[in-house]
């Protein structure tokens, strides 16, 4: 009783404390997050990532496309900080303006992945029975493929192009997300507040909206930011096949394709936009781990 | 136990007949005349009609879909458009070269992989701890397309080390038995052709490990570090147990469960993997296959190949359960 009262007196005189106290789940979260030295690492690549994509005009040395034979092959210089490609292109202007492409790629992918996936995941969970049968024999049959085969396919169904490769990429990301929600808007369908709901007449679609799914987004948010990572991984591998992101586009893995002829003159040419791959990557998958620990720990492995 | 296999078995039958589904409608669903997309533009209304005929496009969807699978359940899977090769025999000349190929990254991926987690975990935030957990982190962000050419660039054209293609120098001679180069070497005792032969292995099974080893190691430390904490740990040191023996004997076999779990799924993903490993390494193997199939839109030759590799992975999938349920009895069969 006495440390009860205490608490009470110190809420009312601290009202740091008090505010600390009311914070909700997304605040906790986001101070753990950032507490966290690796998932602030993570943050801080992809915040570079967004503003260098934002300013690439002013951070670019040269034009990403134009082209300049007598320039071809030369290595990293003051002049081309990271060396020319085989039309004499200034590879860091590329790696600068191919950052654009590559959070186009990761949005647009996984975008399609997620707003399918959930769509899906909710509707076999919710409704049950042979719904839920149809929807995950489908997904069965999505996953008996490896997935980087089954990107390759769509892509040999829909034709090569850049736009083609992002929706292979996503469409093969949405079992993961169909298979999460799913598992979640079960458990979540049991609970008390949810007969609450039915029992003062809510109708399927408002509860399915209003109070089921805001329960599942953290697992949905966790998800998302590590499939950024393979999505950006996938499509750069379906470039480098040579079939997503087309000449001239300055895609990380197309650039990557267009050195290989090279290797033995100009290995800059392959080395820089690969490297920028693995580091942006890199940045997605240990934000996405700090937010996995600080949002869901029971997702922790 | 067998009535769970035969179950499972049972419930393939769906999967696989929808992924036979999507492996025969890739041709049909190119927009436009498929005939014309393989011959291109330049072609003939005779050529059309004579390619048609021969690949039965004229026939009813279900018609040529009941072929297709006709042909399959016999063993045919038809022959390439391109080369007029049979299928069938290209596949088989070629898979011993990715099943060769994805078991020894496998093998590297577990020893290195389960090895680092092991030492990362007793040793809890030393240097090797930080070093190896660092490096799993750059292993699982790894575009193995790039670090393949690094990896030519550095020990091949810079190093002179290793070659940077093929499965055997042209001029090793080696009697085939099981087309596994490996295994052939030592069964006919040729030390030459194995050196050469691992030699030619080492870079592409290097790069297609990358992210199956950097995942084992992580899991392996998590595991790990789990079953660390239980008494039984606890007790085997108290009662003075060689500290070896409590790691290896007690906590790894009990820790080896998961792991055993995230290995059976990274082989599904070195199937998929070896897509773009073969591509680099000019690797003889099923992915390259595939891909040039594709670019060069050879349909036959992509339905069926397709067909085989989702068949393999639905098939290793299952083992991986199998096997699951045999090494922890607490999971029930049903």
């Amino acid at each position: 009783m006495k440390t009860l009262a205490a608490e009470a007196k110190a809420d009312q005189m601290d009202p740091a404390l008090k505010s600390k106290k009311n914070s909700s789940l997304w605040l906790d979260s986001l101070s753990r997050v950032i507490k966290s030295k690796t998932s602030l690492i993570g943050l801080v690549i992809i915040t570079l990532l967004i503003v260098v994509a934002i300013f690439a005009p002013q951070i670019a040395t040269h034009s990403p496309t134009d082209q300049s034979i007598i320039d071809r092959y030369q290595s990293p210089s003051s002049e081309h900080l990271l060396g020319t490609d085989e039309l004499g292109r200034d590879i860091f202007s590329r790696i600068v303006y191919g950052s654009r492409i590559t959070i186009q790629i990761g949005v647009i992918t996984v975008g399609i992945s997620m707003i399918v996936g959930v769509f899906l995941g909710a509707v076999a969970g919710f409704f049950g029975r042979w719904v839920d049968q149809i929807i995950m024999r489908l997904i069965d049959i999505m996953m008996a493929f490896p997935s980087i085969l089954l990107a390759i396919a769509l892509v040999a169904v829909l034709g090569k192009s850049l736009t083609n490769a992002m929706i292979a990429v996503g469409i093969v990301g949405v079992p993961h997300f169909a298979r999460i929600v799913r598992s979640t808007v079960l458990s979540v369908k049991e609970t008390e507040y949810i007969e609450a709901s039915r029992v003062i007449g809510a109708k399927n679609g408002r509860i399915l909206f209003s109070h089921v799914l805001p329960n599942c987004l953290a697992p949905i948010i966790v998800q998302a930011t590590l499939t950024i990572g393979t999505a950006i991984l996938d499509a750069a591998g379906l470039s480098f096949l040579g079939l997503g992101a087309q000449p001239p586009l300055p895609e990380w893995g197309a650039m990557l394709s267009d050195g290989r002829s090279a290797l033995q003159t100009a290995p800059w040419v392959v080395m820089f936009p690969g490297f920028a791959i693995l580091l942006v990557v890199l940045g997605f998958n240990l934000l996405g781990d700090g937010l996995r620990d600080a949002l869901d720990p029971r997702l922790k492995q | 136990m067998l009535n769970y296999i035969i179950r499972r078995l049972v419930s393939l039958i769906p999967v696989i007949i929808g992924v036979s589904i999507i492996a025969f409608s890739l041709m049909h669903l190119v927009p436009g005349d498929p005939a014309r997309s393989i011959l291109g533009e330049k072609a003939t209304e005779t050529q059309l009609e004579m390619l048609r005929e021969e690949l039965n496009l004229n026939d009813p969807y279900i018609v040529q879909y009941g072929n297709f699978m006709g042909k399959i359940a016999t063993g045919d899977l038809g022959d390439s458009i391109k080369s007029k090769e049979s299928v069938a025999s290209e596949i088989g000349s070629r898979l011993p070269a990715t099943i060769e190929l994805t078991l020894f990254a496998m093998t590297i991926a577990v020893v290195i992989g389960v090895l680092a987690g092991v030492i990362a975990a007793v040793k809890q935030y030393s240097w090797f701890d930080n070093l190896s957990m660092s490096g799993a982190l750059f292993g699982v962000s790894m575009p193995i397309f790039w670090l393949g050419l690094m990896m030519i660039w550095l020990f091949s054209v810079e190093l002179n080390w290793l070659p940077p293609s093929g499965r055997l120098s042209n001029d090793i001679e080696l009697t085939k038995i099981t087309n596994l180069y490996l295994v052939d070497s030592i069964l006919t005792l040729n030390g030459t052709a194995f050196v050469d032969a691992f030699r030619h292995l080492l870079m592409p099974g290097l790069a297609l490990a990358t992210i199956p080893m950097a995942i084992i190691a992580r899991m392996t430390r998590s595991s790990m570090l789990e079953v660390m904490k239980q008494d039984y740990i606890r007790t085997a040191n108290a009662k003075g147990l060689a500290g070896r023996l409590v790691i290896f004997q007690h906590a790894l076999k009990n820790a080896s469960l998961p792991v055993l779990t995230v290995i059976g799924l990274q082989f599904g993903f070195l199937l998929g993997g070896a897509v773009l490993t073969e591509t680099i390494f000019s690797w003889p193997g099923v992915g390259r296959y595939v891909v040039d199939a594709i670019l060069s839109r050879d349909y036959p030759v992509v339905q069926s190949t397709i067909l085989i590799i989702a068949i393999i992975f639905v098939l290793v999938n299952l083992i991986t359960d199998i096997l699951y349920t045999l090494f922890d009895p607490r999971i029930k069969l049903d």
